[in-house]
C-alpha cells in the first residue's frame, strides 16, 4: 500500500515536471503555431546557467534567477533571430529549423561548457527525506517540485484567465488579425509568449538538474513525453497540458512500477519482464493513440 | 657557367630526393572514437590517454600520424569512416572506438582486410569467441568480465541477496548475467530501465520494497548520473551497492558528494603505486592540469603502448602483418595497471581491484585497495581457437 502511495507520488511528481516543459510548449504552439523542436534547447540552458552560477556563488537560490533570465534571455533572442521568420511558413521548415537551433544549442554548450556534466547540489536545506506516512519516508527536493509545480500552474491560470496580457494571449490564438487591427502590437506580444514558455522551460532546467544529469543533450531526453503531454492534452491548453501532464506521469511511473509485476503472476519472471518492460515504455504511446482515436483535439481542446 | 649551375641543382635536387626516401612516411594510425553527444567525453579521454604514449610525434622510436575520427555513435558512420581509412588512406593499424554496437559494424571487415585492430574499450562476446581474429586485440577488458568482477566482489564481501538494475538492451542484459556469473548469491530483483529514462523514483522504490543486502547497477553516463543522485535523496538505508568500472571520475564529479563510500570493482585507478602509473598519472597532470583522469585515459594509453610495443619490434614496418601482431601479442609493455597478458582470444588476462569512492581535495576520487582475483581472463576464450 505504501508502495502504491509512493508511486503516485512519484508519477505526481514526473507529471508536474512534463507539466511546466509543456505549458511553455502548449502556449507557444497553440498561439503561435509554432512547432519548437529547440524547447528542450532552453530546458538545458535554463540548467546551465543556473547550475554555473550556484557553482560560482555557493548559493542554489542565486542560481535560480540566473536560469530564468538565462533561459528568458535566450528565448527572446532565438525568437527575433529564428522564430518571428517562420509564423507564416509551414511546420515542415519550423520543424527544420527549430531542429538546427538543437544543434547550434547544443554546439554552444559544448565550446562554453566543455562535454563533461556538471555538478549540481542541493542547498542542506531540502537534502533529505520526510516521513508522510508511517514508513513512508519521500524525498523533500521531490515535494518542492511538486509544489512549485503546482504554484506555477495556479499562477499561468491567473494569468492568463484573469489579467490583460492573458487575455490578449487568448485572443491572439483565436484571431491574430482581430487583435492586430486593434491596435495590439502582436510581435511584442508573441515575443512576450515565447519568453515566458522560455522561463518555465529555465525553471523545468534548474529544478531538475539535482536530480538529472546536466549535460549536453539533456533536453531531447524529454522532449519528446512532452510533445505527448501536448498532443494528449489538447494544443494550445493549458489546462490540457496540466491535466494531460499530470495524468502521463502518474500513469508511466504506474506501468514501469506495476506492469511487469502483475505480468509475473500470469507468466514466467523473464518473459514478464521483457513484456513488461516493452509495454511500460509504450505505455504513454499508446494512449496518446487512443485518445487521438476517441478525442482528436485532445482532453481538453483550446476553444476557438 | 649555364652548365654548371644546372649540374649544381640537379645535384641539389637528387639530394632532396634521397633524403625524403630515407626518411619513409609516418606510420598511419586510425582512431575511430566517439567524440560527440553526451558520451563524447568517453572519446575524449580515451584520445587524449593515447597521446600521451607519443613522444615527438614517435610511437615505438618510429614516427607516427594519427587520424582521429568521430564516430558519433553511430555504427553506419564508423563503418563508412573505416573505409576511408582502410581503403584511401592504407591505414594498417586502427584503435579508438568505445561502444560494442559500433565495434560489431567495424571491426570484422577491418581485421578480414589485414588491418590489426587494438580495442581500447569494447569488447563484446560476438568477437570473443568462436569469431577471434588474429587481428583483433582487446586491451581494456571483455564485456562480461567487467560485471563478473563485481559479482565476485559481492560475493567476497558476504552479500546474499542481490537487487540488478541495467538499461533493457544488450550490454544490459549481458551485464546482469555476466554479474551473476560471479555472484554465488540469490538475485531477489531485476530491472530493465529504459535507455533514455530520466526519472528513477519507481524503481527506486521498488528496490525498497525488495530488501536486497546488496544493489548492483550498471546504468551507463547520464543514466547513471540520474540515478545515483536520485537514490541518495530518496535515503535507503541498509542497502549497500557495488559498481562496475564505468562509472568514473568524470560522472561523480557531476554527482558530488551523493557517490562517496561506494564500492567498485576497478582495473586501473590513479593511485596505483607502480612506475608505470605513475608516470602515467604526472604525464596526465602536465598535460591537461586537473582535468578528470578515468579509466577510458588509462586504456587509451595501453592500446598506444601496444602499438608502440608492435612498431619497436618490427622497426615500424607495417607491411608484414604476422610479424606485428606477433609482436604486440607478446604484450612486451608496461601498462600502468601492472600485469597484463593477452590470452587466446587476444583479450586481457588482469588483476581486478576493489575500489572506494572517497573524498578528495577536488571532489570524490576512485581509490583502488585491495585485490579482487588475480588473472581473470573471460569465459569465451575457450570457443576460440586460433
Amino acid at each position: 500500500m505504501i508502495l502504491v502511495f509512493e508511486q503516485l507520488l512519484n508519477g505526481l511528481q514526473y507529471g508536474v515536471m512534463l507539466f511546466l516543459l509543456a505549458a511553455g510548449l502548449t502556449l507557444i504552439f497553440g498561439i503561435m503555431g509554432i512547432i519548437n523542436l529547440a524547447h528542450g534547447s532552453l530546458y538545458m540552458v535554463g540548467a546551465f546557467a543556473g547550475v554555473w552560477v550556484a557553482a560560482q556563488t555557493g548559493s542554489f537560490w542565486l542560481g535560480l534567477p540566473a536560469a530564468l533570465a538565462a533561459a528568458a534571455l535566450t528565448g527572446v533572442i532565438i525568437e527575433a533571430m529564428v522564430i518571428r521568420r517562420l509564423y507564416d511558413r509551414d511546420h515542415l521548415e519550423q520543424v527544420l529549423a527549430t531542429f538546427a537551433l538543437i544543434l547550434v544549442c547544443n554546439e554552444l554548450i559544448v565550446i562554453v561548457f566543455g562535454r563533461q556534466p556538471r555538478f549540481a547540489g542541493i542547498p542542506d536545506s531540502l537534502t533529505g527525506s520526510v516521513e508522510l506516512l508511517p514508513g513512508l519516508f519521500y524525498p523533500l527536493y521531490r515535494l518542492i517540485i511538486i509544489a512549485v509545480g503546482m504554484l506555477v500552474a495556479g499562477g499561468l491560470y491567473l494569468f492568463i484567465n484573469r489579467t490583460r496580457v492573458g487575455m490578449l494571449i487568448r485572443a491572439g490564438s483565436t484571431d491574430r488579425e482581430m487583435v492586430r487591427a486593434l491596435g495590439v502590437d502582436i510581435r511584442r506580444l508573441y515575443t512576450a509568449v515565447f519568453a515566458l514558455g522560455a522561463v518555465m522551460a529555465g525553471l523545468a532546467g534548474y529544478l531538475a538538474a539535482p536530480l538529472f544529469a546536466v549535460q549536453v543533450g539533456m533536453g531531447e531526453r524529454i522532449l519528446l513525453a512532452t510533445f505527448v503531454v501536448v498532443v494528449v492534452g489538447g494544443v494550445g491548453s493549458i489546462r490540457g497540458a496540466f491535466v494531460a501532464g499530470i495524468a502521463l506521469g502518474i500513469l508511466d511511473t504506474a506501468m514501469r512500477a506495476f506492469v511487469p509485476g502483475l505480468l509475473k503472476t500470469v507468466m514466467n519472471n523473464a518473459d514478464a519482464d521483457a513484456l513488461g518492460t516493452g509495454l511500460a515504455s509504450m505505455g504513454i504511446y499508446l494512449i496518446m493513440a487512443l485518445v487521438l482515436l476517441v478525442k482528436p483535439r485532445g482532453l481538453l481542446p483550446a476553444k476557438g | 657557367m649555364t652548365i654548371l649551375r644546372t649540374l649544381a641543382l640537379t645535384t641539389a635536387l637528387t639530394a632532396v630526393t634521397t633524403t625524403a626516401a630515407l626518411a619513409a612516411d609516418p606510420v598511419k594510425v586510425g582512431m575511430i572514437t566517439t567524440l560527440s553527444g553526451p558520451a563524447g567525453y568517453i572519446g575524449e579521454q580515451m584520445r587524449d590517454g593515447f597521446m600521451l604514449a607519443i613522444e615527438d610525434g614517435m610511437l615505438g622510436g618510429v614516427e607516427v600520424e594519427i587520424l582521429v575520427e568521430d564516430d558519433q555513435l553511430n555504427p553506419g558512420h564508423g563503418r563508412q569512416i573505416a573505409d576511408a581509412m582502410v581503403y584511401d588512406e592504407e591505414v594498417k593499424i586502427m584503435t579508438g572506438i568505445i561502444f560494442s554496437n559500433v565495434a560489431g559494424a567495424v571491426v570484422p571487415d577491418v581485421v578480414s582486410n589485414d588491418v590489426i585492430y587494438i580495442s581500447p574499450n569494447a569488447g563484446p562476446s560476438t568477437l570473443a569467441g568462436k569469431a577471434c581474429d588474429p587481428n583483433y586485440f582487446v586491451v581494456s577488458w571483455q564485456n562480461d568480465t567487467l560485471h563478473e568482477v563485481p559479482g565476485m566482489l559481492a560475493t567476497k564481501k558476504g552479500y546474499e541477496k542481490a537487487f540488478l538494475m541495467a538499461p533493457n538492451y544488450q550490454a544490459g542484459k549481458d551485464a546482469l548475467v555476466g554479474f551473476m556469473r560471479g555472484f554465488e548469491g540469490e538475485a531477489v530483483g531485476e530491472l530493465y530501465t529504459q535507455l533514455d529514462q530520466v526519472d528513477f523514483a519507481p524503481e527506486i522504490a521498488q528496490i525498497r520494497a525488495a530488501q536486497p543486502d546488496v544493489l548492483y547497477q550498471f546504468l551507463p553516463g547520464a543514466l547513471g548520473i540520474n540515478f545515483l543522485k536520485q537514490y541518495d535523496q530518496a535515503g535507503l538505508e541498509g542497502i549497500d551497492m557495488v559498481l562496475p568500472e564505468p562509472v568514473d571520475a568524470v560522472m561523480i564529479g557531476a554527482i558530488g558528494e551523493a557517490v562517496i563510500g561506494l564500492t567498485e570493482a576497478t582495473h586501473w585507478a590513479p593511485n596505483f603505486d607502480n612506475p608505470a602509473s605513475t608516470a602515467f598519472v604526472a604525464a596526465w597532470v602536465d598535460a591537461y592540469g586537473d582535468r578528470p583522469l578515468t579509466a577510458y585515459a588509462e586504456q587509451g594509453y595501453t592500446a598506444a603502448l601496444a602499438i608502440a610495443s608492435g612498431l619497436l619490434a618490427t622497426g615500424g614496418d607495417v607491411s608484414d602483418v604476422v610479424a606485428l601482431r606477433d609482436a604486440i601479442a607478446q604484450a612486451d609493455f608496461e601498462s600502468p595497471r601492472g600485469d597484463f597478458a593477452f590470452g587466446v582470444n587476444q583479450h586481457p588476462i588482469m588483476d581486478w581491484y576493489e575500489a572506494k569512492i572517497v573524498a578528495g581535495d577536488t571532489g570524490p576520487q576512485i581509490i583502488a585497495g585491495d585485490l579482487i582475483a588475480e588473472d581473470v581472463g573471460d569465459v569465451y576464450a575457450a570457443e576460440c581457437s586460433m
